[in-house]
């Protein structure tokens, strides 16, 4: 069984064609994997039926001689992201029992691309949060844990779910959405690959909205080649996402040619931050050795509002959430509290269905968007973002892509931070800025840390070259040469 | 900017969240807390700077008003904790 389970996505469907084993064996592997690393908390449903009558699908489609990108590869799906006739929680009381009619677009496309079906993984509330602790279905445990430590720690969230089933070996790639940093950062925390493509280079139809001008869904996978393969066969153009942006999906595995020779990375000075471990710093520094050594050139590059970006963010994230939040109201799916009137029961439904960060974002969002403060907080914030987006413009035109930590922090236990807000939100220093520009992103794992815990890389690129974050990211990936498992691996306990 | 009690039962009723007497003390002190940590902004000089309102430069594409979709009330009304006969129903709203 450990012997399927180790397989990365590019290794699996090599054998599957060679016919070394059949998707139904690949799957049953993968089933038993997940129920073995339930400790873990990572799924919130499991759908094994599903999974097995899909394999069967797929390995009859195989002896037909029609096989896609994904033909037989299991994958786990994050719950925010609806699945036709299976329970999409969002990680939310509020959709207790949502069985959505309808597929989102990223996942059917993956479906169409011959994948399977492992589950729906548990997440942060709506995608608020950087632990995975604001799940309603309780938080996730990370599979790896300090030297010397056995309390158990965050996989980071949102897509803390995703990240951990992959880590654990339970599942070869998993679907995470990224609003902040909820793809990159669990990446990080759980040493593997998570990517947050070009806002728009992905369907949003079908995920349950958070904020809509920085929702985009993405890969996460134990290999930049993995991450490439997910992505080909995600991305695209989706008439039901007015977003979503009509271009040609390149071929994101043939990006990957290991040449970075002549390439400008940008080292912006200003991700330098207060309080930074010393020990992330000399990663950084060894990163972007690494990269000179395959032949890039790196650049210092000044990204002067950095650190406003996180402020605008956590104006511009709740404002939009307050309003999309807004439509669970007892009515049309999920909970529902009686009250003796309509308002009284949708004041009873929110109160009981949202969380506690949920509804600080929404009351947030609520107070910025309200007459007298829109100009004073919103449309700040939206001004800000466009000065941040004109700093990442002026660097872009010196460089073709930059190098950063993924995050100023490894794991973290289970329940801390939790008392701060703030705290919690500077999780996302160096990814949020990719959100409110747009610009694609990708975490590669680069080491350990002196607690050894996974530390991941970042790899930031210009809008939709995709191609280039990847390649770059798969030399980091070769150099960093990050082979250590964490001490929970599905089945081998 | 502090965020009283009174403000933040408005918000909370415009958001439609029943809040008790001990979350309304609790989350006027951490909203508080948040806003004048965002209120940091207020250092960056934004004269002369237009909003960014989305994150593609894409104007929004126009299709023929038409209905593409629909006729199926009964698949759309499956979740809902109440419905009847293709409606939804809530509390009475009329005497």
């Amino acid at each position: 069984m450990t012997a399927l389970t180790a397989l990365t996505i590019a290794e699996a469907r090599e054998r599957l064609a060679k016919g070394d084993f059949s998707a139904q064996e690949l799957a049953e592997a993968h089933i038993a994997a997940m129920e073995a690393a339930r400790a873990l908390n990572a799924m919130i449903t499991e759908t094994p039926e599903r999974a097995l009558t899909m394999a069967a699908e797929s390995d009859a489609r195989r002896k037909a001689g029609e096989t896609g990108a994904m033909e037989g590869i299991p994958l786990a799906v994050k719950d925010l992201f609806c699945t036709e006739g299976v329970l999409t929680t969002a990680g939310s009381h509020i959709l207790d029992g949502f069985h959505p009619p309808y597929e989102s677009t990223v996942s059917a496309k993956l479906w169409r691309a011959g994948a399977v079906m492992l589950g729906k993984a548990n997440m942060d509330e709506f995608a608020m949060g950087s632990s995975n602790m604001t799940s309603y279905y309780g938080g996730v445990e990370n599979p790896w844990r300090r030297r010397g430590d056995n309390r158990p720690l965050v996989p980071g969230g949102s897509s803390g779910g995703s990240a951990a089933v992959v880590a654990a070996r339970a599942a070869p790639g998993a679907i995470g959405t990224d609003t902040g940093g909820s793809i990159r950062q669990p990446a990080s925390f759980c040493g593997i690959v998570g990517m947050k493509p070009s806002y728009g280079r992905c369907s949003r139809w079908g995920i349950v909205a958070f904020a809509s001008s920085l929702d985009q869904a993405g890969p996460l996978a134990r290999s930049v080649r993995d991450a490439a393969i997910m992505l080909g066969a995600m991305a695209g153009h989706d008439p039901r996402d007015s977003t979503s942006v009509p271009r040609a999906v390149p071929d994101y595995e043939a990006a990957l040619t290991g040449d970075i020779r002549g390439l400008r990375i940008g080292i912006p000075k200003e991700y330098v931050i207060d309080g930074m471990p010393a020990e992330i710093e000399a990663l950084w520094r060894r990163g972007a050795g690494w990269l000179e050594a395959a032949g890039a050139q790196c650049v210092e590059v000044s990204l002067p509002h950095t650190k406003y970006a996180l402020p605008a963010y956590y104006v511009i994230g709740p404002a939009e959430a307050s309003s999309n939040l807004a439509r669970y109201d007892g009515v049309r799916y999920g909970l529902r509290e009686e009250g003796k009137t309509l308002t009284e029961m949708y004041e009873n439904t929110r109160a009981a269905g949202f969380g506690a960060e949920v509804k600080r974002r929404v009351l947030i969002g609520t107070y910025v968007l309200s007459a007298g403060y829109y100009d004073a907080y919103y449309l700040k914030a939206q001004k800000v973002r466009a000065l941040i987006a004109r700093d990442f413009a002026e660097a872009f035109e010196k460089v073709d892509a930059m190098l950063t930590p993924t995050a100023p922090n490894d794991a973290f236990p289970m329940g801390e931070r939790l008392d701060d807000p703030i705290k919690m939100y500077l999780n996302d220093v160096f990814t949020v800025p990719a959100n409110l520009t747009g610009l694609p992103g990708i975490s590669v794992p680069a080491g350990l840390s002196e607690n050894g815990l996974p530390l991941g890389l970042q790899i930031l690129g210009k809008a939709f070259d995709e191609e280039t974050v990847l390649r770059v990211a798969e030399v980091l990936e070769r150099a960093a040469g990050f082979r250590a498992l964490p001490p929970f691996v599905a089945g081998k306990a | 900017m502090a965020l009283d009690r009174p403000t933040v039962a408005h918000i909370a009723y415009l958001a439609r969240i029943k809040l008790s007497e001990d979350e309304l003390d609790h989350l006027a002190q951490e909203l508080s807390h948040i806003i004048t940590w965002v209120e940091q902004l207020g250092e960056v000089d934004t004269a002369d700077v237009a909003p960014m309102t989305s994150a593609v430069e894409l104007s929004l594409p126009w299709r023929r008003d038409e209905v593409t979709d629909g006729g199926y009330a009964d698949k759309i009304t499956a979740n809902a904790p109440a419905a009847e006969r293709g409606f939804y129903t809530v509390p009475k709203v009329v005497e």
